[in-house]
């Protein structure tokens, strides 16, 4: 284990509360379970992936770890402090140390401000006297880090596509120099060939940046790519973490398993030979999530006693490797095209 | 085959160091507005309109307090619109001027048009905004306020007010402004609400950006195109109000006026002939009115092309 994680998530929860339309004031409301239980940690430097099914409550948990959506339960330890307990002072430099990169490129810019004005709001909110030249000058320095011309700073995000747009995300994301950045499926909402030029952007920076990372997404081979380590999420709760390499070709939860044999293998012969495992029915409803192990309900190996405890974590042997499922076993699958 | 290499270079260069004007949505919205024929018409119109009420008191011959002795008694017979005697538009039944009396009663109704619409912009705009973006129990607060001014009859109120405080234009600015921001303030909320829910503003909070710093860089910024189509609606609605009640006689008192209390002391003069009592007055009415709403048509489709 690594002394004192950067990021600490310990059991995190974030709750809704639905309340029926046209209810009285004092009926207690519904709660959504978004985030149940999550427990994970980030080092520094180290870029941690989460994968899961729409509506298993990954943005939720990017949205805690920035603090735009109120906790429920749980604690999260930024650098050893806990992010409940900070001073207004304290939290604004927090702020400045985490950004977030969006997953709609266009919908996360402004359509009336330029490019450049975009770019420099987080450097003009926490540093209001930065000298206007300045401000400007790394800009355009920043533009041109991302690939972007440093003549366009005048412009608007409409004038861009769709990866131009990301990296103007990304841009904004990285003038204060952040130390984790957070990017909630930012490649989910762009063509393929576009997709692995802003991983292969975001994987330099990484590097060159020291940043810490946090890759949300449900395309398992993308993850696979850019992540050391990664959390397969379902329903609000972590079924499976561990090294990304070990946990793409020898997965242990029946979840992960099934995940890994839905990525396509881009030749027809190996696709059609090797088995596969589908999942089957809805997610169920975070309202009202199932007993015991959530997964049970879908669960090939699903037996009566899941319906029982909810399943706790168990470390693999000498592995960084932790899986949420008693009857979990290695499972030798095909290496995902990545 | 290959264009001359050194000229390319060149060019690149160029092109790399200047930097690149980019087209704002206002920019767009302008070029599409000007492409609209109806409503760059009604624009001129609007311009001509403006330029008469704030201009044409120069080129007058008599006040519009000034009445014309000789005229008295035969307003019908001899007052009628000529160029000779000064009284361009004709005079009314006491021998006042019609032509300076138009002039002035257009611009107090514009005025209280485009006064109302102020009010309406920046109140409506301002207090819509902060309940849609803060939401919850502020959101509920504020808008059952304006439920509540909403439900007053206003016409019946502000006819009160001119009765007990007097019959004053101030008094009608105040009554009209009073009233014209809800409607807007609800608009902006609605808006308000759907712009707030976007990643940009998601982006903004993530950031640190305060809430009032939101409010006015990015969600008013993004609903300002509905708030000014809706105020350019606006200002006829209140030409319209304010001409009911200078026609009920408690607007604008004399010797001001107003194109609804002249149009209502024409209205009396028709029966004996004299017609240009009523025509001049109605004539700029009506074309203040179809200019407004064909320059707001024209502006809604301009900054709103996605909902034709």
């Amino acid at each position: 284990m690594m002394s004192a994680p950067f990021l600490s998530l310990q059991y995190l929860q974030v709750t809704f509360d639905i309340r029926r339309p046209g209810s009285w004031p004092w009926t207690p409301p519904r709660k959504l379970h978004a985030v149940n239980g999550v427990s994970l940690d980030l080092a520094a430097g180290e870029c941690l992936g989460i994968v899961g099914e729409s509506g298993s409550g990954k943005s939720t948990l990017a949205r805690a770890i920035i603090g735009t959506v109120p906790t429920s339960g749980g604690k999260i330890l930024f650098e050893g402090k806990d992010l409940a307990e900070m001073e207004p002072g304290e939290r604004r430099a927090h702020r400045r140390d985490v950004q977030m990169i969006f997953q709609d490129p266009l919908a996360a810019l402004n359509p009336r401000m330029t490019v450049g004005e975009i770019i420099a709001e987080p450097l003009v909110t926490h540093f209001p006297k930065t000298p206007r030249a300045e401000v400007k000058q790394r800009v355009a320095k920043l533009m041109e880090r991302v690939g972007l011309l440093p003549n366009l700073i005048n412009r608007y995000p409409h004038e861009f596509s769709g990866g131009q747009c990301q990296r103007i995300g990304i841009a904004r994301a990285l003038i204060l120099e952040p130390k984790l950045v957070i990017c909630d499926e930012p490649v989910s909402a762009l063509d393929v060939s576009v997709q692995a030029q802003v991983i292969n952007l975001l994987m330099e920076l990484q590097r060159d940046m020291g940043l810490s990372m946090i890759f949300i997404a449900h395309d398992l081979s993308v993850v696979k790519h850019i992540s050391d380590r990664i959390g397969v999420m379902y329903l609000g709760r972590i079924m499976e973490e561990g090294d990304a390499d070990r946990l793409t070709t020898r997965p242990e939860h029946p979840y992960t398993q099934a995940l890994i044999s839905s990525v396509p293998i881009p030749d027809p012969k190996l696709e059609k030979a090797r088995p596969r495992e589908v999942i089957v029915g809805e997610l169920p409803s975070p309202m009202n999530p199932p007993s015991g192990c959530v997964f049970r309900t879908r669960c090939r190996k699903a037996q009566a006693s899941c319906a029982g405890e909810r399943p706790k974590m168990i470390a693999i042997p000498g592995e960084d490797h932790k899986v949420a499922c008693p009857f979990h076993e290695a499972e030798a699958l095909l290496e995902v095209s990545a | 085959m290959y264009p001359d290499k050194t000229k390319m270079e060149s060019l690149t260069q160029a092109v790399d160091a200047a930097e690149v004007r980019g087209r704002s949505l206002w920019t767009d919205a302008r070029v599409r507005f000007m492409r609209n024929k109806a409503a760059v018409g009604g624009l001129v119109v609007l311009i001509g309109i403006l330029l008469f009420a704030l201009f044409g008191s120069f080129f007058q011959a008599w006040t519009h307090e000034a009445i014309d002795w000789k005229l008295m008694g035969r307003v019908a017979q001899i007052g009628g619109p000529s160029i000779e005697n000064g009284h361009y538009f004709g005079a009314d039944e006491l021998g006042r001027d019609l032509y300076a009396r138009v002039v002035q009663g257009t611009g107090i109704s514009i005025m209280v048009g485009v006064v109302g619409s102020i009010v309406a912009v920046v109140v409506g705009t301002l207090y819509g905004a902060t309940a849609g973006f803060f939401g919850g129990r502020l959101d509920n607060i504020m808008m059952r306020t304006v439920d509540v001014l909403m439900s007053i009859p206003f016409m019946f109120v502000l006819i009160l007010m001119l009765v007990i405080w007097g019959r004053s234009i101030t008094m009608l600015f105040v009554g009209i402004g009073l009233i014209s921001w809800l409607d807007m303030a609800r608009i902006v909320r609605g808006q308000t609400l759907t712009i707030k829910n976007k990643e940009f503003v998601e982006a903004a909070i993530a950031v640190g950006v305060s809430p009032f710093r939101i409010i006015l860089r990015h969600i008013v910024p993004n609903l300002l195109g509905i708030v000014v189509v809706y105020a350019t609606l606006l200002i006829p609605g209140l030409i319209m109000a304010e001409s009911f009640i200078s026609f009920l006689g408690l607007g604008v008192q004399e010797p001001m006026t107003s194109l609804g209390a002249l149009i209502q002391a024409g209205s009396k003069q028709m029966l004996y002939g004299a017609w240009w009592q009523i025509a001049f007055p109605l004539f700029f009415f009506l074309a203040t009115l179809f200019a407004f709403t064909f320059v707001g048509d024209g502006l809604r489709d301009a900054l709103d092309p996605k909902d034709r």
